[in-house]
């Protein structure tokens, strides 16, 4: 081990910038998720599902600056029931956060864990070293040898009211590691939010391990933090009958880059993964999904939407892999974007890879424009032609956010969705 | 009330010639249909009214109640009185009918500097408009014209246009496609509109329409002109001896 890190350290990137800290129960796993992210390398531009987004300002050893943004905005989930989690530049904020008990929940901050939690110490790494096969995902890697801070949550019932990751930052060059374990047990349920600007560079990971007849949702909200970068993976495995849903939010962000990585392990599990992202200017952002489906009658479901303008650049790469043996399998997914002018772009990478004969799969992807017969039909009744051009962007956006099952979330998503459009007008 | 004088229309991306010198003038109050051939430029004129891209005014001018169309944006003219029934209404997937409506009345009376009408106000009114038209509250729900069929994307023009109250009201074809109920009800609507101060321009190839909601006066456009005016009764001559005999006469 010792041997590989003085190899790397070398040269000046991600991982030679870093040593493991922290003893205790999470130790191994790091050791051989070093191990792991030493194997593989850190992402290239030649690696085939980097060709669309450059890794470099990622894996380099320090983080590009980003001007902190101010914003008098209220935060996205204010005013709604639920536990609050404060990490400033990637610090646990105690006093701004609520207290860590809730009925239905055993939750931990990583930094804080000790002793015996033996289902922690069982997922931590686990999902993440699962999800590196077929495809690499070194950076999910070097979160989970380096991750200082994150939260550890055990569901043991249903809880209704929402556990909220807020993020702040004062920094404007922190380079922050987070990585969440949540472990939702038989029957249990949880919503997980995230929302606020992060880190000037932010990598985090989340395993969700989802046991039969349990359910899980998480609403994320990567918002008006202009010059931030950011690479997330969130690696789920499912259990029968389970429900993961996972939808995110995007308004601006020099770089986003998130990837999830689902497996359905259990019959007749459903995964939904969906997003919406509006960028306008020097913005680019990476859906790369990978789902597996590995039972019987499973469902699975992507919607991501992108609205692009003056230059943003939009990737999407998702993937279905239905295993021998998976039969009735539903796989959907759809990816489109709506090109607010000429010079932006959107990537699209839609795979499909099949080995069961009874399965219904279906994918489809688009890029255009605003729809000139119906930004006519609306002026010529008078609606004006920016409010016309927001009505029918926020109509192309809604097959994503309607992914979120919560009509409050939803609605929240929609406004500042609608506030961002107003704000960023032709 | 609308006024067109020697209005010259080409096509912006080719050099083509629609509309030769239209002169036609709507008084409020009356009802004025325009029949004529396939092609003949009925639509293109409905068009460059309500300001739709893709034409070129070459000559001529077209005002409402004096005020310049031509130089209006699309949401201005609305604005200023007139309304459209598109021949064929948009469908518009993710906008609701409700939203679309409530939005464009406000959107007119913002822009005309009257107060906007309340959430529960516009309910109100649009229910009772919408069951004289026989639309029932799920197609209001719906998005805008999303599934519906010939007949109901034609009536829920009616009621656009009977929430929106416009001064000047052309109507391009609203009677193709619907059976003789929604026929009847159509013409209802139109002719509960009937005012003194509004003006109606009503594009038609049938006069069965006409028997519902008598004209004023009736013109004939072909080639890009209005070659003929008269009363109700050049309608008739048009249903049952086609357009030969009046082509060779101004011929
Ligand atoms: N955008 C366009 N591109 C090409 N040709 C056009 C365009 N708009 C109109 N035209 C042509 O102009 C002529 C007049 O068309 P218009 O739709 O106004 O006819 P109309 O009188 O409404 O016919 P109809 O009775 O069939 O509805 C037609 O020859 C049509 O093909
Ligand atoms: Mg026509």
């Amino acid at each position: 081990m010792t041997a590989m890190q003085a190899t790397t350290s070398e040269t000046d990137d991600l991982i030679a910038q870093h040593r493991i800290e922290a003893e205790g129960w999470s130790r191994t796993a790091r050791e051989d998720a070093l191990a792991r992210a030493t194997a593989m390398g850190l992402p290239q531009r030649r690696d085939e599902y980097w060709k669309y987004t450059r890794p470099d300002s990622l894996t380099a050893a320090e983080p590009v600056a980003a001007a902190l943004l101010k914003s008098d905005e209220a935060p996205l989930f204010d005013g709604m029931d639920r536990l609050k989690l404060v990490f400033v530049d990637g610090v646990f904020d105690a006093d701004a956060s609520d207290d860590l008990s809730q009925e239905g929940l055993e939750i931990e901050l990583l930094s804080r864990a000790e002793g015996d939690l033996h289902w922690a110490r069982d997922l931590y790494g686990t999902l993440e070293a699962r999800g590196q096969k077929p495809v690499e995902r070194p950076l999910a890697a070097v979160n989970t040898a380096f991750a200082k801070e994150g939260v550890l949550i055990r569901v043991t019932g249903k809880v209704s009211r929402p556990v909220n990751l807020i993020y702040r930052r004062n920094s404007d060059s922190s380079d922050v590691m987070l990585h969440y374990c949540v472990k939702v047990e038989k029957d249990a349920e949880v919503t997980v939010l995230e929302n606020g600007p992060a880190a000037a560079r932010l990598n985090t990971v989340m395993e969700v391990d989802v046991a039969d007849h349990g359910h899980f949702h998480h609403v994320r909200a990567q918002g008006r933090d202009h010059e931030r970068r950011a690479a997330t993976h969130v690696f789920a495995r499912l259990g029968e009958e389970s429900f993961f849903k996972s939808f995110t939010v995007t308004v601006n962000g020099a770089l986003t880059r998130n990837e999830c990585v689902i497996e359905l392990t259990g019959d007749d599990a459903n995964a939904h993964v969906a997003g919406a992202c509006v960028g306008d200017g020097d913005f680019h952002h990476d859906d790369t999904v990978f789902i597996t489906h590995d039972a019987v009658n499973c469902e699975s479901r992507q919607v991501f939407k992108k609205v692009l303008r003056n230059g943003a650049v939009g990737v999407f790469q998702g993937k279905i892999l239905v295993k021998d043996g998976a039969q009735k399998t539903d796989g959907y997914q759809i990816s489109q974007s709506l090109l607010l002018d000429e010079d932006s772009q959107f990537l699209a990478k839609p795979e499909l890879e099949i080995y069961a004969d009874d399965v219904a799969c279906s994918h489809g992807s688009t890029s255009g424009a605003i729809d000139e017969d119906a930004l006519f039909y609306l002026r010529a009744r008078g609606v004006e032609k920016h409010v016309a051009t927001d009505l029918l962007t926020l109509a192309f956006l809604a097959e994503a956010v309607e992914e979120i099952a919560a009509e409050e979330l939803r609605d929240a998503i929609n406004d500042r969705l609608a506030s961002w459009l107003e704000r960023h007008r032709g | 009330m609308l006024s067109i004088k020697g209005l010259k229309v080409k096509l912006e991306e080719e050099d083509k010639q629609i509309l030769k010198g239209v002169d036609l003038e709507v008084e409020a109050g009356k009802v004025h249909a325009i029949m004529g051939p396939n092609g003949s430029g009925k639509s293109t004129l409905s068009y460059v009214l309500s300001g739709k891209d893709g034409y070129e005014v070459t000559e001529g001018s077209a005002t409402l109640e004096g005020e310049d169309l031509l130089d209006m944006e699309p949401e201005e003219r609305a604005a200023a009185g007139l309304f459209l029934a598109f021949q064929y209404p948009v469908e518009i997937p993710g906008v609701g009918n409700m939203t679309f409506l409530r939005t464009a009345v406000n959107a007119q009376r913002k822009a005309r500097g009257e107060e906007e009408m309340s959430a529960g106000d516009f309910l109100k009114v649009i229910r009772a408009k919408a069951k004289d038209l026989k639309i029932d509250a799920d197609m209001l729900k719906r998005p805008v014209n999303m599934g519906f069929s010939g007949g109901e994307k034609k009536r829920n023009e009616i009621l656009q246009m009977a929430m929106l109250e416009p001064k000047m009201c052309v109507l391009d074809e609203t009677d193709s496609g619907l059976d003789v109920d929604a026929m009847k009800l159509v013409a209802e609507g139109v002719n509960a509109l009937r005012t003194e101060g509004r003006g109606f321009l009503v594009i038609t190839h049938y006069q069965r329409l006409l028997d519902h909601i008598k004209p004023d006066v009736v013109h004939i456009m072909a080639d890009g002109r209005i070659v003929k005016t008269g009363g109700p009764e050049l309608a008739l001559e048009v249903e049952n001896n086609g357009y030969a005999g009046i082509l060779s006469e101004v011929a």
